[in-house]
């Protein structure tokens, strides 16, 4: 190689602004306890970072000269932690202006009625599915989420849009990056679901409404690939098929994510998973402990909510819950025990819960009911990466995989433990500051208002 | 709950494991309703009724209950309930027949154990009423304790919902969905376009089923054609054309009912029960000429406009008349009257003069010659599934308890056990909220040790989708 064209061109693509990020230092990690979740955890191990990947990781390896050496002593290093499930690093949306305030704001006028909404028909108006919303084309570097969960130790998001039934496409995103382009892992996570029902007011209103509605959908689209095919191979004798977007976005899909807590709907989704074609996880599965011989026989995985129930604050203190609750509330804990137990896979998600930091918090509670550290540490890394296929690439340190890694002074699950350090893609970042709890909104702004 | 349903589950388990154990009924009332009234002893062996009558004989191994001073009727059947469904209506639009309850099925409901508790063992779970032509149905059997489809009766004839009148047509005005957004309005508005409704979907279906014919057609002989889009919401209906499929069909007026009729009579299906049909009486001929059946109340009526000409005496006049008629709750939520449909019946004999075989038929054999599923349950005889209601009194008397409840030769109800694990069931509900409670003392404990920051405020968030849960 002509070391002279490669400098020009390393220089050119200096100038251009694309070296610097491409270009992480070569460096190493020594004496640090070193959790590789694939294999043993080393107590004195060394890991090397070189162009975003692990060069090599074992105790006593040698450190190439020239290389800049972090010294390790009392540190811990663990791989990247992976949130499974979230909308960080997608711009929430403006909602539409109300228009009701202001009418009422005008004493005298009656309430003005927005004028009334065309009924939907049914499925073949596709209503609440954006399948061709992809995460990975709205994410943005610059979102406040990314900075404040890689800073709770996490590297790496399973990012999704949330509108709708079908809600659109996720993506596996890195939390460290110049761009969103630069950011995304995997553009295909999966497509997300949820059971959004509006009543009697348009279709799909009610829980079978939605589950016959993707019945539908999933008939529709196989159609489509039908009628496509037909049209290609005679366009004489066969019809030409409309363009639809929403089957378009259907076919690309190669993971569902299904919504299921309870019992009651972990059962019912897989069963319905079952009856399409694609591969799917279930999220929510706080009740999993109770259903893990389905799970297992079903081998589907589960993107655990830790947000564990609690009594709600201020509640009634003469109401007595049912049964059910107090069980559920109780014992959604456990969960994650059960599920490590049984050998189901799992992984965990920050969905509803106030920071990304109460992730680990919420484990620690399961760990002290019985969960083993190690699989919590697993759940928050390799299972999460099995489960959307990337294992290859991510979720342990091990050579070749891309240098994400968490290092904290003391046991990740330990109260006083802090992040020192994360590396993204072999680039390091050291946790913000925490910022002082935000003031309340101001009364101007409140929602509240009005409502 | 839970722990109960483990409990049957590991006994269901063991059940399979081995063959179930005979069990003998010793020297009771025998209701059999459709084979007499009699003092003798029913037999049960693998889920079956192998013997009934006078004098039995006790199968080797056989657990013998001696049931002297006890009444055993068959299992009772509701032929239309909403109970144990996490969703009842499809209600935004006015054909909804691609959906079927039996994908929301709640095999936690109380509801189930309500039931079972008062003698009811089958029901049949109806789509509610808010759409001319509803979703599809699904007959369970009271299995606490098993999951959704644990309590499907596989045998039952395959339904759909229809429902004619005010329910359907209200949301012809447009108006407010229940949170408060204005809708526009749903044809129809008028009894007029239900039919209309009706009969353009069954045009529909027809083209459909023409369309598959021709295509099929064009297969068998070797060509190759673009298949017509399956078409859950058709597909249905064609079952309907084709006899495959009951309709079970909500309405109060005889002006509607004759309508229904008429159409069904021009498009050639049959409609297999007429539901509510308080003024069935009035058209009672007409609906026995059609061969539909009919599922009405006791004595409630009056609730809406619709609902006013009523009389007492509906279910017996229309048994007089020869149509097939059964005596339903229309239950929803924890269920209410299919916990004592057994009264109902008996009110009967006062409002008619029906006879106590004749009433008992009501819940019994009449819906399950509704639903098609007499071969296997509605009365007691050897080869039906034993589904069975020991009671300690006359069932049609309103001083009569249930004492045991089987289905498929499983006891799932037991009045002596249910009210023994009472105060432990306490117990253990106790026992939560002390922990409960306790956990949180020592979290406020911890939270108010100096140097530990106080407990951030949890900041408003938006509403957000739920998530899989119930819709209603």
């Amino acid at each position: 190689m002509n070391k002279r064209l490669f400098a020009f061109t390393a220089l050119f693509l200096a100038a251009a602004g694309l070296l610097t990020a491409a270009s992480p230092p070569h460096l190493a990690i020594r004496g640090a306890r070193v959790f590789t979740v694939s294999g043993a955890v080393l107590e004195h191990g060394t890991v090397l970072l070189k162009d975003g990947l692990i060069e090599a990781v074992g105790e006593g390896i040698a450190i190439p000269a020239g290389v800049t050496v972090i010294d390790g002593t009392g540190l811990n290093v663990y791989p990247g932690l992976i949130d499974a499930l979230s909308a960080w690093g997608i711009p929430e949306t403006v909602p539409a202006a109300p228009a009701a305030p202001a009418a009422a704001a005008t004493p005298g006028q009656g309430q003005q009625q927005p004028p009334p909404q065309p009924r939907v028909r049914g499925p073949e108006d596709r209503p609440n599915a954006f399948t061709w919303v992809k995460a990975a084309d709205l994410v943005k570097p610059s979102e406040k989420q990314i900075e404040t969960a890689r800073s709770a130790g996490f590297t790496t998001a399973v990012t999704f849009p949330k509108q709708g039934i079908l809600a659109g496409h996720g993506a596996v995103i890195n939390l460290g990056g110049e761009t969103g382009g630069e950011m995304v892992l995997d553009p295909a996570a999966g497509l997300y679901t949820s059971v959004t029902t509006r009543g009697f007011g348009t279709f799909p209103g009610s829980l079978m409404g939605v589950m016959a509605y993707l019945r539908q959908l999933w008939i529709d689209a196989a159609y489509y690939k039908l009628a496509r095919e037909a049209y290609a191979r005679d366009p004489v004798t066969n019809p030409r098929p409309a363009y639809d977007r929403a089957l378009e976005g259907l076919l690309d899909t190669h993971r569902l994510l299904l919504p299921a807590t309870s019992r009651v709907q972990i059962e019912r989704m897989l069963r319905f998973g079952a009856e399409f074609k694609t591969p799917f996880v279930l999220y929510g599965g706080q009740s999993a402990y109770e259903t893990v011989s389905e799970l297992k026989r079903a081998g589907v995985p589960v993107i655990l909510n830790v947000k564990w129930p609690l009594k709600e604050k201020d509640s009634d203190p003469e109401e007595i819950p049912s049964m059910k609750t107090l069980q559920l509330r109780d014992k959604a804990p456990t969960t994650p025990v059960a599920l490590a137990a049984a050998g189901v896979p799992f992984a965990v998600c920050s969905e509803g819960l106030d920071a990304p930091k109460d992730v680990i918090k919420a484990l620690k509670k399961s760990i002290d009911l019985g969960l083993k550290p190690a699989d919590a540490i697993r759940a928050l890394t390799l299972s999460a990466a099995e489960i959307y296929g990337l294992s290859g690439r991510l979720g342990s340190i091990e050579k070749g995989k891309l240098a994400n890694l968490t290092i904290t002074k003391g046991d990740l699950f330990d109260d006083k433990t802090t992040v020192s350090m994360i590396f993204v893609d072999g680039k390091k970042y050291v946790p913000a500051p925490e910022a002082p709890t935000p003031p309340r909104q101001g009364g101007a702004k409140s929602p509240e208002v009005g409502q | 709950m839970n722990a109960a349903r483990m409990l049957i589950a590991a006994a269901l388990a063991c059940g399979v494991a081995h063959a179930q154990q005979a069990i003998v009924l010793q020297n009771a009332t025998v209701h059999t309703v459709t084979k007499g009234t009699f003092k003798g002893s029913v037999v049960i062996q693998d889920g079956l009724i192998t013997d009934v009558g006078a004098q039995v004989l006790t199968p080797a191994g056989a657990k013998v209950i001696d049931a002297s001073g006890k009444h055993v009727i068959p299992g009772i059947i509701d032929c239309h309930t909403h109970i144990a469904l996490d969703s009842i209506n499809e209600g935004s639009v006015s054909v909804s027949s691609m959906v079927t309850v039996r994908d929301a099925i709640d095999p936690e409901s109380i509801a189930i154990y309500h039931d079972l508790a008062g003698g009811t063992t089958t029901v049949n779970a109806l789509h509610g009423s808010a759409n001319a032509i509803g979703g599809l149905n699904v007959v369970l059997k009271m299995r606490w304790g098993k999951d959704a489809e644990g309590l499907v009766m596989k045998e039952a004839k395959p339904g759909i919902k229809f429902a004619l009148g005010e329910n359907p047509k209200r949301q012809g005005q447009g108006g407010q969905n229940p949170f408060g957004a204005s809708l526009s309005p749903r044809y129809p508005g008028t009894r007029m376009g239900v039919e209309d409704v009706i009969r353009q979907a069954f045009t529909e279906a027809r083209q459909y089923q023409a369309a598959w014919k021709d295509y099929n057609s064009h297969e068998a002989k070797g060509e190759s054609a673009l298949p017509p889009r399956k078409d859950l919401k058709l597909e249905p209906l064609v079952e309907v054309l084709e006899g495959k499929r009951l309709v079970h069909a909500h309405c109060y007026r005889a002006d509607e009912i004759l309508m229904l009729l008429r159409v069904a009579d021009e498009f050639g299906f049959k409609i297999a029960t007429l539901q509510h049909v308080l003024e069935g009486y009035k058209v009672a001929n007409e609906i026995k000429a059609h061969g539909a059946g009919a599922s009405t109340f006791s004595d409630w009526w009056g609730y809406k406009i619709e609902a006013y000409d009523a009389i007492p005496h509906n279910a017996a006049v229309l048994t007089r008349k020869g149509v097939l008629t059964s005596l339903n709750s229309d239950d929803v939520g924890n269920g209410d009257l299919s916990t004592r449909l057994n009264t109902e019946a008996g009110k009967t004999m006062k409002y008619g003069g029906l006879n106590e075989e004749e009433a008992l038929a009501l819940i019994t054999i009449n819906p399950a010659r509704q639903l098609g599923i007499d071969r296997y349950v509605g009365s007691i005889e050897v080869g039906k599934q034993a589904d069975l209601v020991v009671y300690d009194k006359d069932p049609l008397s309103m001083y009569s308890k249930v004492e045991r409840v089987y289905i498929d030769g499983t006891q799932y109800f037991d009045r002596e056990a249910d009210v023994a694990a009472r105060s432990r069931k306490d117990a253990e509900k106790k026992g939560l909220m002390e922990k409960e409670k306790a956990k949180e003392k020592s979290s406020e404990k911890a939270a108010d040790k100096p140097g530990d920051k106080p407990a951030e405020k949890q900041e408003a968030k938006g509403a957000k989708p739920h998530q899989g849960g119930s819709d209603e």
